[in-house]
């Protein structure tokens, strides 16, 4: 029965780890490349999933919507890009936290204002809807599989992309050697809101991937995004490799934390005194993992920019 | 007598770039010691090296027979360790006085202080404001630092460091960038610490060099090819021979 | 630099005075809820002195202010919920929980610069944000009730809303004073130093970590005030107080008042939650003002508000 939860809770926390993963790929990249810290980047993984539920109102067909709101995130993401972050590049970090602070305000009372203050739902389609048999007796919802596969797929594309490609081998020298990307007369402007509006597509995909799971709310990204720091920071900024080992020991660390936590905590407590602090410990868990990562290693597991 | 900085089998290397290869380097009591070398030989980290700023892969640093390898810079700057930067650093936003101030502070004052401490901090102006005279800021004092002029910062970047009472001083570079009048007060500045104050002095002015310094050693490649007074060091042929093969001649 | 100090000598003074008759221009024009309006915009005040010591002065950017503000009232609301109501030990107990909170945070978050200091504030204030939402003896995400407000020796005179306006009043002018003497301290001098020219201040033989860890420890107990202020004032604590937004507006008060300048962060405060009392009485959306105002703000300050404020100061 233990085991079957653990084996449950094991893929859930692999399926948090992808969706984190594709939120902090194009934070890692946007801030390995341009020296960007973007707040506001969470709130495109709301708007790819706002985008999809709007598409699939007026298509009602839940793979249309996704292409389509896939479309709506990438250009969003590059108005954005056009509209406010292009003036904030090379600019001091306080005036990026505060300008990309103010997208967040706007952005989410817009959705607001737009869609209402309650949360929306996407149905899962029927084609991915009920649940597999996995293991005798283990039941895993189908939809879920599908996160897992198509943010493994997008994780591959990723990595080929960057490690085969030339716009790849652009970003991977701009991450670390910027200036001369910039000498080789290189366009620093087209490639920067490249990678601008591929990362905030990977948000938005997170997103559209989240919505028939997740309530579709103003404010749902920012919590994600937190996150997201989170994996990053732990993974070495601008590092995708480390971004993606370290969204899927986040995802599955907390995930973890929050079914066994408390179960842990009566082996030692009181159940009530267990039921209390159970909780605050599986929330402060992914912190202090964070916490001890960064005081052995404080630039992250891989450190992509040389000292 | 034992020297006064001791440097042992210093290694660094970035990659597969050595920048220190089995440095040993001695800074006797009094002498001035010039460090020269073509560029990219390496002076710089050394300097920060024996500062604490960089971290050697091996080898160990004594300051008057005391192992300091292990220390961070601010503690070896507490054991007497005074360092000039090549880059000016003055404080851009403090004044010439109190770029010299906290100086002194830094030598008088170890633990915090919270609250502002009147009668300590006029002692410290005193002293600082003597300095600055020294060195010929004196009409300059209340002016921020950063709207000096070049010259101007390099000999506020002597006071501070002057200000610390070194036990030992590392002159990363002093005169670079100074025009030729303020080199000459440069000179006459080291001139007057020569007996007293020991000078590790990595510099370009080869003038300035031959004049000052009692020793010369010549780092080329992270490795010091030769050591010695002016005349041996101007005749030695491995000394020519690494600074003939680049722009920089050895007499100028 | 002299006639900038001159000028800002009687700003202070003059503030002080109107916020001294506050209560009195509000009772004489029939709005008695502006004292308590005000008393929240003082506890804020204090809040942004907090951050500019570490932001205006260290130049370090904390996005995890409202965690130690959070902590802060969170010590007064649980020492309350078990009977403890004595200001003058739960105020000082506010103090230390947060100082406390920054000083172990701080061991790893000071270490680091740039955007790992903010992500890692940034995550350090969630923490608290998520532990307060999962304890659930004390409210969880419905937050606790603060059924009574602190005593001042056993005297419950803080339950008039004048007497505690005016309380917070001499706490925010001692904080401001406090926090004067020490950016002027020779402690502070090593703080305005170090974001200068770390290696500079380093070869003078000072440990920049250590004067770091110890202002982002006084900043947090700060904060830590403001929160066991804000819980008496609220009578009332909700995580809702240590979310990640509260502490970007606690940044935008710091900047838009003049960072480095404690004067302008309690300017800030009040400028700003003023501003959020007028627009949120007259639109729920008011945010949607609020957020393009601070993106044109910060694009159109040349060369960045940082800048902006260093040519206005020197």
């Amino acid at each position: 029965m233990s085991l079957m939860l653990m084996a449950v809770q094991s893929l859930n926390g692999l399926q948090l780890g992808i969706l984190l993963f594709l939120i902090a790929a194009g934070l890692t990249l946007v801030f390995g490349v341009m020296d960007f810290i973007n707040l506001a980047h969470g709130v495109q993984y709301m708007a790819g999933a706002y985008f999809a539920v709007t598409a699939w109102l007026l298509t009602g067909n839940f793979m249309i919507a996704v292409i389509l709101a896939l479309a709506a995130s990438l250009a969003f993401g590059l108005l954005l890009q056009w509209l406010v972050f292009r003036h904030l590049m090379g600019r001091d970090h306080l005036d990026q936290v505060l300008a990309t602070f103010g997208v967040i305000l706007t952005l989410n009372e817009a959705a607001r204002m737009i869609w209402g203050p309650s949360p929306l739902s996407l149905p899962i389609p029927e084609a991915l809807s009920g649940s597999i048999v996995l293991m005798p007796g283990l039941l895993y919802p189908v939809y879920r599989i599908g996160i897992i596969a198509a943010g493994l797929a997008v994780a591959l594309l990723l990595w080929l992309l960057i490690a085969r490609t030339r716009v790849g081998m652009l970003v991977r020298a701009g991450a670390t050697h910027a200036p001369i990307v910039a000498a080789l007369g290189i366009n620093i402007d087209r490639l920067f809101a490249m990678v601008f509006g591929f990362g905030a597509m990977l948000a938005g995909f997170a997103g559209m991937m989240a919505a028939p799971i997740l309530a579709v709310e103003p404010s749902m990204g920012d919590n994600l995004l937190i996150l997201a720091f989170v994996v990053i920071v732990i993974g070495g900024i601008g590092s995708v490799r480390g971004a993606f080992l370290a969204a899927l020991i986040i995802g599955f660390v907390d995930t973890m934390g929050r079914s066994f936590a408390t179960d842990l905590m009566k082996l030692f407590l009181s159940p009530s005194a267990a039921n209390d602090v159970g909780p605050a410990l599986a929330s402060m868990l992914i912190y202090i993992l964070m916490a001890v990562v960064l005081f052995f290693r404080p630039a992250g597991l891989f450190p992509a920019r040389g000292t | 007598m034992s020297p006064t900085l001791k440097v042992e089998g210093l290694r660094k290397a970035y990659g597969g770039l050595v920048v220190s290869d089995g440095i040993d380097l001695e800074v006797r009591p009094g002498e001035i010691h010039a460090l020269i070398g073509p560029n990219g030989a390496g002076k710089t980290t050394l300097v920060s090296e024996i500062a604490g700023a960089v971290t050697p892969d091996a080898g160990r640093v004594f300051l008057e027979g005391r192992d300091i390898t292990g220390l961070p810079p601010h503690e070896r700057a507490r054991l007497g360790l005074a360092r000039s930067f090549q880059i000016t650093a003055v404080l851009p936003r403090f004044t010439v006085l109190e770029n010299v101030t906290i100086a002194i502070q830094g030598l008088e004052c170890r633990r915090f202080r919270f609250l502002p401490a009147p009668a300590l901090e006029t002692g410290w102006c005193e002293r600082a404001s003597a300095i600055i005279e020294s060195v010929g800021l004196g009409r300059r004092v209340d002016t921020l630092a950063g709207s000096l002029s070049h010259g101007e910062k390099r000999m506020l970047e002597m006071a501070i460091v002057l200000a610390r009472a070194p036990r030992l001083l590392l002159a990363d570079e002093p005169m670079a960038g100074a025009g030729g009048e303020e080199t000459a007060a440069l000179v006459a500045l080291l001139e007057r610490l020569k007996g007293t104050v020991p000078v590790l002095l990595i510099e370009h002015d080869m003038d300035a060099v031959f004049a000052l310094a009692d020793r010369i050693s010549v780092l080329v490649y992270g490795r010091i090819i030769a050591s010695g007074t002016a005349a041996e060091i101007r005749a030695n042929p491995e000394v020519q021979a690494a600074y003939l093969g680049s722009d920089e001649g050895l007499v100028a | 630099m002299t006639s900038t100090r001159r000028r800002a000598g009687w700003l202070p003074l003059a503030l002080f005075v109107v916020a001294a008759a506050w209560p009195m221009i509000a009772e004489m024009s029939g709005n008695p809820f502006w004292t308590v309006l005000a008393s929240r915009m003082l506890i804020f005040a204090i809040a942004a002195i907090s951050l500019d010591l570490i932001l205006g002065y260290g130049a370090m950017v904390s996005f995890g202010q409202a965690g130690a503000v959070g902590i802060g009232a969170y010590s007064v609301g649980i020492a309350a919920s078990h009977g403890l109501n004595e200001g003058l030990i739960v105020l000082p107990l506010a103090v230390l929980a947060s100082g406390l909170f920054s000083l172990v945070t701080g061991f790893v978050a000071v270490r680091t610069r740039g955007v790992y200091f903010i992500m890692i504030t940034l995550a350090f204030g969630q923490m608290i944000y998520f532990t307060a939402t999962s304890l659930s003896a004390y409210g969880g995400d419905d937050g606790l009730t603060v059924w009574s407000r602190s005593t001042i020796f056993g005297s419950g005179i803080l339950e008039d809303e004048r007497v505690f306006y005016a309380f917070v009043l001499i706490l925010l002018a001692a904080v401001w004073v406090l926090a004067r003497l020490l950016v002027a301290s020779p402690f502070g001098k090593v703080i305005t130093a170090a974001r200068q020219n770390e290696a500079r201040v380093e070869s003078l033989g000072f440990d920049i970590f250590a004067h770091r860890l110890a202002i982002y420890t006084i900043s947090g107990a700060i904060a830590g005030l403001a929160g066991g202020l804000l819980a008496n004032h609220a009578e009332f604590v909700s995580p809702a107080y240590m979310n990640w937004q509260r502490s970007g507006e606690l940044i935008v008060m710091v900047v838009l008042g003049g960072m480095g300048t404690l004067f302008g962060p309690i300017a800030g405060a009040l400028a700003y939650l003023g501003l959020e009392h007028v627009l949120a009485g007259f639109w729920q959306h008011w945010r949607i003002i609020l957020g393009p105002l601070l993106i044109l703000v910060v694009l159109r300050a040349p060369g960045g508000l940082g800048s902006f404020i260093k040519t206005r100061r020197t």
